[in-house]
């Protein structure tokens, strides 16, 4: 223990030198993140065995899941792992007002992200698109307006409406979905509307696709709701299948064609998908707020002026954590969202 | 060393700092080691006296002191206890804490606050799991199988957060060695020159913070399943009960090796030491424990034999056979360091004998419950419970028992009555092996596991398991007793009372608040010429190893000059 004499404050009483207390935080830290990412491995495990048991359930659901809200929210919190990545190069180099204006932009990230799940969260709860027992069969009324309804919605979101402007005039929690876009779709005109909204979104060629292979799912579809045999639950997941070409734009072709002819067969034990997808979704979003608050915690400490080019291992911690929690998201987003 | 000696009698780290708040906040990792140490045995001790009142129970068919569904709670709460808040802790966070630094000649671990937050989730995961006893203990078994653990009406969710939060405990204490022995060692100290129980320590640190994350998420679907009822573990949502096993084992088969990797790490320096001989085969015993924790992850599958298709089944029973060969290795390289030392049969090293004795009965019978078509007849009887107890008791416990009398000068500076305690150390051996091999034998004739009652046929055999286990009941509390004397009136201890050439022994007893007043040099840890027998003063003296140094020098041995002028 040569250098007691120039120990500086930061340097733990235990270490010899600030290299060696950096490289131990930071092995600590990727040790830590380690452990994060198998806790999440349970989850991506259920949802795993999950998804080779029942592909019907995951193909089925992921028509509820909102990809635009999904989409933008990647970008949100891929542009703040960015500012992170900024507010760590510039806390190296000592530069604290950069350091804190960085930081700033990425809790606002981090806020923008959380704002959206929240909206994407309400829009599930309003339309019991729930875990267990608390899901609600979505097809009762799913035939008649609730597909086209949500389907319209989507394209509609083009137009800059939002997901939460539910009309409540519709008899059917799930038709309420499709309020915010496709009011009109809603009565009775669903049809052309959804037809029409996926026509905006992209590819004419993949609507009529879908459009096609549903009516063979529409045959199953005045059954009754209770009825969820097998075959229709291949429809489900062919569907889906079918008009993989165009991210955005199966969906709304397949809502198109869906206008009337009610269910398209949803298979049992649709809730287990939403059980999953609230599970990592919601521990994720957990971990973002936990990330939120590191990086106020880092920024406190950047505005009392405690880090300096010499020391500044906690930024770089904090940083390293936050991008662990994009990483996450970067996963769930294509498992949950881009299903087919 | 003498001086070491005197100047320590003025100021160590127990007295260094007053007052119960000091402690409360200490950064200190042998405070630390030594708050895990009073809260372990705290959890030991009520795990022990339900192990009491389960086999009293059993002493008789039928109702002997409480009804069924007590029972259920007893042996579940004995199970969940001693399995998250004494055996899995044990001997890395009491035992551990208090030597790693000490062995790597550092001041302390690399986050001596992470540390200290370890302890505190070990207490509040323990009082979630304290409270659920009075709030309705579970019944379960502690492996909280689905569907028994989402329909029981007992707080579950008490218990299971606490396991949960007990994890985070154990992942921190992982972080903390695994860090400490990457970047603490000291110069000279390559990783073929670490004491042995350190590649123990480290080898259980990995698989701490590789395996404990699963039993977290495990433990948040079973509340999300209770609270939400998401069912992902019920069948009648479209769950599968299994995926909760296959989770749930995951964990907990790697969980066994947390158990008893540190407990081979004891070992190792316990038959070294106590033998005055280097010790056999050291990178064979280091890298045997590297491969058990890799092979920990690629077992799981043999607890659900029942439940798996043929194929899964011989490939995990296969893989089980192969954790056999590292266990093997080093079982057979501490023989042959036992074969022509000076063997010592203090207390540490009647431990050590009893940990080769009871283990090798333990991993061989785990070999007939890892054969599938003997697993049939066996799977869910005694044997089951007699072998984990063999490797759990016989080789954890055991070994936990011989390294705490073997650093227990070193941690409080006194020594405590060897007569007693070779007394304790025969009553628990001889109590232990009636109580489990009559399990045992039980066992194998078909009394399943976990039953309130049983037929007359089995009497016998519950009888002599009962009255084994109080004879270890003496045992334990004989040991209690010496110990807490030797605190108040005990011979003090001198530095290095054992002759070991660890660093642990190159400072005082007990050491001073940081450890060291210089760095020691790091010795290769087995070399017993380092150090001399004073008859004056029963220590072992450090004398340097001057005759090593030309032979070292070639593996960056750094000699005292070196050391001190840099």
């Amino acid at each position: 223990m040569s250098d007691h004499g120039d120990h500086p404050d930061y340097l733990g009483h235990h270490y010899d030198t600030p290299e060696q207390q950096f490289d131990s935080g930071k092995f600590g830290m990727w040790l830590f993140l380690a452990t994060e990412i198998l806790l999440f491995a349970g989850l991506f495990c259920a949802y795993a065995v999950y998804r080779s048991n029942h592909p019907e359930i995951f193909h089925y659901s992921e028509q509820f899941l909102d990809r635009k809200l999904g989409g933008i929210n990647t970008v949100v919190l891929i542009t703040s792992s960015f500012t992170m990545a900024m507010a760590v190069r510039a806390a190296q180099l000592g530069k604290n007002g950069a350091t804190a204006m960085f930081l700033v932009l990425t809790i606002l990230g981090g806020f923008g992200f959380m704002g959206i799940k929240k909206v994407e969260y309400e829009h599930k709860w309003k339309h019991g698109l729930l875990w267990g027992n608390k899901y609600q069969d979505q097809e009762h009324h799913d035939g008649h307006d609730g597909h086209g309804g949500e389907h319209g919605d989507e394209g509609a979101h083009d137009d800059g409406h939002s997901l939460n402007l539910g009309i409540p005039g519709v008899t059917m929690a799930h038709a309420a979905d499709g309020a915010g876009g496709g009011s009109a779709g809603d009565h009775g005109e669903d049809a052309s509307q959804a037809g029409a909204a996926a026509g905006d979104g992209g590819d004419h060629g993949a609507a009529t696709h879908a459009a096609g292979e549903h009516s063979d799912a529409g045959g199953h579809s005045d059954m009754s709701a209770s009825d969820k045999s097998a075959p229709i639950m291949v429809d489900g997941e062919e569907i889906p299948h079918t008009t993989h070409e165009t991210g955005a734009a199966a969906p709304e072709g397949l809502a198109g064609a869906d206008d009337k002819h009610a269910d398209d067969g949803a298979p049992a034990y649709v809730h287990i998908f939403f059980g999953i997808y609230f599970l990592m979704t919601g521990l994720h979003g957990l971990h973002v707020i936990a990330g939120l608050i590191a990086i106020a915690w880092v920024l406190v400490r950047t505005l009392k002026g405690h880090f300096s080019a010499e020391y500044s291992t906690p930024v770089d911690l904090v940083g390293l954590y936050w991008h662990i929690v994009d990483l996450v998201w970067i996963y769930l987003f294509p498992l949950l969202y881009l299903i087919s | 060393m003498s001086s070491a000696t005197d100047h320590a009698e003025e100021s160590n780290y127990l007295n260094a700092k007053p007052g119960l708040m000091s402690w409360l906040t200490t950064l200190d990792h042998k405070r630390i080691g030594v708050m895990y140490l009073i809260s372990i045995l705290t959890a030991f001790f009520i795990a022990g006296m339900l192990a009491m009142l389960v086999r009293t129970e059993l002493l008789t068919p039928g109702r002997t002191i409480v009804d069924p569904d007590t029972y259920n709670q007893f042996f579940t709460l004995h199970g969940a206890i001693m399995v998250f808040m004494f055996i899995i802790p044990g001997i890395p966070a009491a035992l551990g804490n208090f030597v790693l630094p000490l062995m790597l000649g550092a001041k302390d671990v690399a986050f001596p606050r992470l540390n200290l937050m370890s302890w505190y989730l070990w207490v509040f995961g323990g009082v979630f799991a304290v409270v659920s006893m009075v709030t309705g203990a579970v019944d379960t078994g502690w492996t909280f199988y689905t569907p028994y653990s989402t329909d029981t009406s007992t707080s579950v969710i008490n218990m299971t957060l606490g396991v949960f939060i007990l994890g985070f405990a154990s992942i921190f204490t992982g972080i903390n060695f695994v860090v400490t022995i990457h970047k603490l060692r000291p110069a000279g100290m390559t990783w073929w020159r670490m004491p042995l129980m350190l590649w123990g320590l480290y080898a259980t640190a990995i698989i701490q913070v590789l395996a404990t994350p699963v039993i977290g998420i495990t433990m948040l679907l079973l509340i999300a399943e209770r609270t939400l009822g998401v069912g992902i573990f019920d069948p009648a949502l479209g769950g599968d009960p299994l995926l909760y096993q296959h989770f749930f084992w995951f964990y907990s088969h790697p969980a066994v090796y947390i158990m008893i990797l540190p407990a081979m790490g004891v070992i190792s320096e316990l038959i070294s030491v106590h033998s005055r001989k280097t010790i056999f085969g050291y990178q064979a015993i280091a890298l045997s424990s590297v491969a058990i924790a890799a092979f920990s992850f690629i077992v799981w599958g043999h607890h659900m034999f029942t439940a798996m298709s043929p194929m899964a089944n011989m490939v995990f029973s296969a893989l089980t056979f192969s954790v056999s060969i590292p266990s093997a290795v080093k079982t057979f390289n501490w023989l042959a360091t036992l074969y022509r030392g000076h063997i010592r049969l203090n207390t540490p090293m009647l431990y050590a004998l009893s940990f080769l004795f009871l283990f090798g009965i333990g991993g061989l019978t785990g070999l007939f419950l890892g054969t599938l078509a003997v697993d049939v007849h066996l799977h869910d009887t005694y044997f089951v419970v007699a072998h984990f107890h063999y490797v759990m008791f016989g080789g954890t416990v055991i070994a936990f028992l011989g390294g705490l009398h073997h650093w227990w000068p070193k941690m409080f500076g006194r020594m405590y009555n060897e007569g007693l305690a070779k007394l304790a150390c025969f009553l628990i051996f001889i109590g232990f092996n009636i109580t489990f091999m009559s399990q045992f034998i039980m066992g194998s004739l078909g009394m399943p596991r976990r039953y309130y009652d049983y037929i007359d046929a089995y009497g016998s055999y519950h009888v002599w398991s009962s009255i084994g286990a109080y004879i270890m009941a003496v045992g334990f509390f004989l040991t209690a007793g010496y110990l807490i004397h030797s605190l108040i009136a005990g011979k003090k201890a001198v530095e290095n009372p054992w002759g070991a050439a660890t660093l642990e022994w190159r400072t005082a007893s007990p050491p001073i608040e940081h450890n060291f007043h210089e760095t020691p040099d790091a010795n290769y840890p087995y070399d017993y010429s380092v150090n001399r027998f004073n008859p004056d003063t029963g220590n072992y003296d450090h004398i340097g190893a001057p005759a090593q140094e030309d032979d070292d020098r070639a593996v960056g041995f750094h000699g005292h000059g070196l050391e001190s002028t840099t």
